[in-house]
């Protein structure tokens, strides 16, 4: 099968070149610390989908700002030429009531730039949307929650929540990422701007989408389609691993939890309260879906879907009143006493 | 400085332009035309789409006779506005009370039949998707009849205390266009309803 | 010299109570009236709206701010887009419309004045049912809660599983009652126009603004209610357990997005049309020659209208329509571009050749004519869908519509009212502040809207109550706040303006800006009748040709 290749532009290669530097030069500098790409910035793909809107977008930007100077050039000349200078003494100008000629080239030359543009558009719309899965491709399934998002991988037995671990993708041999987007409440959108455009995940309306990051690293995002009082604080981690990385999480991820026996005491706390309606812990009585799977809370690095990193502090004042971080999450503060709350916290500690 | 510009002989007696009533009834079907498609549209998406309860094909019954009467009504309506016309007044006014009693046994009939399906089948507006649809869309046009009738109940009452003459037959025939659409959207209900949706 | 006035002897006129004059005003069916009344409760709500828009710009000042729960801005940007949209630029439009339109036409009045009074009405108690909800609602949170629920009210979040309460009951309620007091305007419009021009002047005769109100209340009639069909299908979701858009029954929230943005879209063209009306009769005006290519645009209004009904699922790109659905509203949107743009080239046909007064109607027009054609470029860019992938949603879109809301219809409706303040009033706005007011707000918009659209490039969402720092995004929205307040003072030497200029403004007389349509052959104010004898026109511009009866435009008519 063929993965969609990045094409090169239709545009002088020098062209593109200055543009592909400039804008995310220009967002950069325009940005807090000056140095660009802090993760989000749409003009810095890194997966291939990504890149053919920045391709596209960049043959857009330069048809669009060529209309852009014809016409405010002709604003500006027009407003400098045909000023009325102090007193014409009441004449007016020649009254000219149009040009059926001058009409017809400015109806039929935006017509044409409108068939280019189409085109051009429609290819990529096609490339994307209709890129059949490879055989090598990972299969995720995204579920939006308000405010989280549980991550499964039907194919390893993996359910993990907020940080999604994908394989890197060579180019040569690609194992893209595929994405099942569903929802278990209200509508959401998942937004990774440097590794594909957003899709929406809407409850009863499966979605698919898929990235092949060709780079490792870490990759930001949020939700983009307004879910209610957190919308704001349902961000996104994607971990693009390399080979290595990848199969090691994915074996950590499969197994069941830790038990340590130091812990017994908060898991009695986890397990006699109402935790466990809502969490899961793999290998325990714990297997509630409402809330994020907790099996290897501690193999991530924020908690509450990034509102905040995965200390003990942090996850102390979470449990205890989730409010505090995070208002309008829909976890309840669970009311322990203290002894109750350090035992659970020194409990979920456990669970790497 | 006047405004009356080099002024055209025939001008001010050539000018005819259309009677307002109409051109506001006209828009006033537009607009219902448009509120009532979204509503097939969407009765016509969630065909088939229910994921429990009772489905059109077993409890429907197509209301063959009610229609009959509605459809006569637009028939009585346009000749009882014909006759206002001619001065016919005593004609006018039975064609009227005509038009009201088909109208309403119309309505009698839309009533009939979700008494039926209420308390024979348990189906209502919260039972599941068809029940919603169903109820909507027709309830829609059963309050659009009933908005009808409540205006030709009016004009009956002044027409029986002989106010209504031909002077009044342009306001009637723009009441009888009202009374036509929802005819029309009747036809379209019924044919997505009891055709198309079983 | 005649004059159209009928002229009342001196000593009749006399002050009345205040009481009398209130009772006037409540109970008046006349249009210019009704005019003046839509446009002081747009100006309310505009305020109203503007300090919704602070709240939420002083939240976004840098990351992690808390000048305001997350609730609370929620229900801000919320009540802020209901407001500006419903119950501002509607409102405002209609108003002008109002007044305007039987004035052009040479008519005494509209043509159910009655209905006219009503509709205002009802849309004003829309506007007070929405903001009622501010007392009576109790959302999420409790009473006294707006609603919080986004202006579009996506479906299942406007659900009763997800807006317990009666704060998006009041949301719903307002748009249904308004939308009802608009469906009743643009048939009051259609029926004006239609029925009610003085002799000779044929359709082809009528000045742009009366067309472009033609062809926007059409659309009204068309656009409106799909989102009335909505609301009412989403009410008995939420009270009679109906399951329209109940996702867990079957139903589509996909659906709502349709209906709703088949009214949603038709809605903007409903909104910058009459804005195009201003500019058709301004920009002419003070370049002192006829519009260029009054046909085309005439035939480029009727097509937008069209065209602009086909576009919406440009604003559900993202939700997972198939590449074929994808491609057909790309088609589509950029087609309607065509139409468009055409009527920007007319507009600097217009001022080619002329003989350009940079008044400050001019200045506003110029302004809109700059900042129209970069809203429509940057709405091209997002109708590749692709491109739009990665822009919707993200304050992009926002910087975009804004520009389209503020910088094309609010610069359009300024122009406006330096243009015809004097018709209403009989007074001239000062031309000292209204170049403060707008030198002002350029800046303010500018600094905003521009640097707006570089966080959603830098992937920043809209509807978030706060954001990360370490995403390069807090100088720029430090940026974008500032601006907002420079354009808040602006607004405020406009408001000045339109005060002090009542009373101190100077003598405008009929025609201060040597104009050609109808309503400048009339006093200012104009007499309640309008006119004194129905006028009769020969040409597109009657009074040009009664300026100059040496070189008449029914001549090359």
């Amino acid at each position: 099968m063929s993965m969609p290749q990045m094409r090169s532009s239709t545009l002088p290669f020098l062209a593109r070149t200055i543009l592909l530097l400039f804008l995310p030069a220009v967002t950069g500098w325009a940005s807090e610390s000056g140095s660009y790409s802090p993760g989000t910035n749409i003009f810095a793909p890194a997966s291939t989908p990504a890149k053919s809107i920045v391709d596209l977008s960049i043959f857009v930007l330069v048809i669009t700002g060529i209309i852009f100077l014809v016409v405010v050039s002709l604003l500006l000349y027009s407003i400098v030429k045909f000023r009325g200078r102090g007193m014409d003494g009441g004449r007016e100008p020649a009254q000219v009531y149009g040009s059926m000629q001058i009409e017809l080239a400015w109806t039929i030359i935006p017509i044409l730039i409108v068939v280019v543009l189409f085109l051009a558009t429609a290819r990529v719309i096609h490339a994307t949307q209709d890129a059949p899965e490879p055989a090598g491709a990972l299969d995720v399934i995204a579920i939006g929650h308000q405010y989280w998002w549980e991550f499964r991988y039907p194919k390893l037995g993996i359910v993990t929540a907020n940080e999604l671990h994908i394989p890197v993708s060579d180019p040569g041999h690609p194992t893209p990422t595929f994405l099942q987007l569903l929802s278990a409440d209200t509508d959401h959108s998942f937004w990774v701007p440097e590794l594909a455009g957003k899709t929406d995940l809407i409850p009863n309306h499966p979605n698919r989408m898929w990235m092949d990051p060709q780079r490792t690293g870490i990759f930001l995002g949020q939700c983009a389609q307004y879910c209610g009082t957190q919308h704001a604080k349902m961000l996104l981690r994607v971990s693009v691993d390399g080979p290595d990385d990848f199969a090691s999480w994915v074996s950590v991820q499969k197994k069941a939890a830790v038990e340590d026996a130091g812990a017994i005491a908060g898991r009695r706390v986890f397990e006699q309260n109402a935790c466990m309606n809502c969490h899961r812990v793999d290998g325990t009585s714990a297997d509630g879906r409402f809330g994020p799977d907790l099996t290897h809370l501690m193999s991530r690095s924020t908690i509450a879907a990034g509102a905040a990193e995965n200390t003990h502090d942090n996850l102390r004042l979470w449990v205890q009143d989730p409010s505090a971080i995070k208002p309008g999450s829909l976890m309840p503060a669970m009311k322990l006493s203290d002894a109750d709350l350090d035992a659970v916290v020194s409990y979920m500690e456990t669970l790497h | 400085m006047s405004a009356t510009t080099a002024p055209l002989p025939n001008a001010a007696e050539n000018w005819i332009l259309p009677s307002r009533g109409k051109v506001a009834m006209a828009g006033l079907i537009i607009a219902e035309s448009a509120i009532f498609t979204i509503f097939v549209v969407a009765y016509l998406f969630y065909l088939g789409k229910s994921t429990t309860g009772p489905t059109p094909r077993e409890v429907l019954e197509t209301p063959i006779f009610y229609t009959i009467c509605l459809l006569s009504s637009s028939l009585t309506i346009h000749l009882a506005a014909k006759s206002l016309e001619r001065d016919y007044i005593r004609l006018f006014l039975g064609l009227w009370l005509l038009t009201i009693a088909l109208g309403g046994l119309f309505l009698y009939g839309t009533a009939q039949e979700w008494h039926r399906l209420i308390y024979e089948h348990g189906l209502t507006i919260s039972t599941n998707l068809f029940g919603t649809t169903y109820y909507s869309l027709v309830g829609l046009h059963g309050f659009h009849v009933t908005a009808g009738l409540i205006m030709l109940l009016i004009v009956a009452v002044f027409a029986l205390s002989g106010r209504v003459g031909v002077k009044q037959s342009g306001r009637i025939e723009v009441l009888s266009m009202y009374w036509h659409f929802v005819d029309a959207v009747w036809v379209v209900v019924f044919t997505v309803v009891y055709v198309l949706g079983r | 010299m005649s004059s159209n006035v009928i002229t009342v002897p001196v000593g009749q006129a006399e002050a009345r109570p205040w009481v009398d004059e209130l009772h006037q005003w409540v109970t008046t069916v006349d249009h210019k009236r009704l005019g003046i009344l839509y446009i002081a409760s747009a100006l309310l709500f505009l305020v109203i709206g503007g300090v919704e828009a602070l709240i939420i710009r002083i939240q976004l000042m840098h990351s992690h701010n808390n000048f305001v729960s997350p609730e609370v801005f929620n229900r801000m940007f919320t009540m802020h887009g209901t407001t500006m949209i419903f119950f501002v630029a509607m409102p405002v439009l209609f108003g002008f419309a109002n007044y305007l339109v039987p004035l052009m036409i040479g008519a005494r009045d509209m043509a159910f004045p009655r209905l006219n009074a009503f509709s205002f009405w009802l849309s004003f108690l829309g506007a007070l049912l929405l903001y009622f909800s501010l007392v009576g609602g109790s959302g999420l949170y409790g009473a006294g809660n707006a609603p919080d629920v986004g202006w579009w009210s996506y479906a299942p979040l406007g659900a009763r599983a997800f807006s317990p309460g009666h704060s998006s009951d009041y949301w719903t309620l307002s748009l249904l009652v308004s939308g009802f007091g608009s469906i009743g305007t643009a048939i009051n419009i259609i029926a004006t126009i239609l029925c009610l021009r003085c002799p000779g002047m044929k359709l082809n005769r009528m000045p742009l603004l009366v067309w472009m109100n033609l062809v926007m209340a059409g659309m009204v009639l068309l656009a409106i209610t799909p989102l009335s069909a909505a609301q009412i299908m989403l009410l008995i979701d939420r009270y009679l357990g109906g399951h329209f858009f109940d996702t867990q029954a079957g139903g589509s929230a996909v659906l709502w997005m349709h209906f709703f943005w088949i009214f949603g879209h038709p809605e903007v063209y409903v909104l910058i049309i009459p804005c195009f009306a201003f500019m058709s009769e301004i920009i002419p005006v003070f370049s002192r020659k006829p519009i260029f290519g009054y046909p085309v645009m005439v035939a480029a209004t009727v097509c937008i209208a069209f065209v602009s009904m086909s576009v919406w699922a440009h604003h559900m790109f993202t939700i997972g329509m198939n590449s074929y659905a994808n491609s057909f509203f790309t088609l589509t949107t950029m087609a309607v571009g065509v139409p468009t743009g055409i009527k920007i080239f007319n507009w600097i046909g217009t001022m080619w050749g002329g003989r350009i007064q940079f008044k400050t109607p001019m200045l506003f027009s110029i302004a809109f004519l700059f900042q129209f054609l970069i809203a429509g470029l940057t709405g091209i860019m997002m109708a590749a869908s692709p491109f739009d992938w990665q822009l919707s949603l993200s304050y992009f879109v926002v910087a975009h519509f804004h520009y389209v809301i503020v910088g094309g219809i609010l610069f359009a409706l300024f122009g406006a009212f330096y243009y015809w303040y004097p018709k209403m009033t009989g007074r001239m706005l000062s031309e000292r502040l209204g170049k403060w007011h707008f030198w002002l707000f350029l800046i303010g918009f500018h600094l905003t809207f521009d640097v707006m659209h570089i966080p959603g490039i830098l992937g920043m969402p809209r509807r978030i109550y706060t954001y990360e720092p370490g995403r390069g995004w807090d100088t720029l929205n430090l940026i974008v706040s500032i601006g907002a307040f420079i354009q808040a003072i602006a607004i405020l030497v406009f408001v000045a303006n339109l005060i002090i200029s009542y009373f101190k403004g100077a003598d405008a007389g009929n025609d201060p800006w040597d104009a050609w349509t109808l309503e400048w052959s009339i006093s200012s104010p104009p007499p309640a009748y309008n006119f004194a004898t129905v006028p009769t026109v020969a040409s597109r511009r009657p009074l040009w040709d009664e300026k100059h009866p040496e070189d008449p435009d029914s001549r090359y008519e």
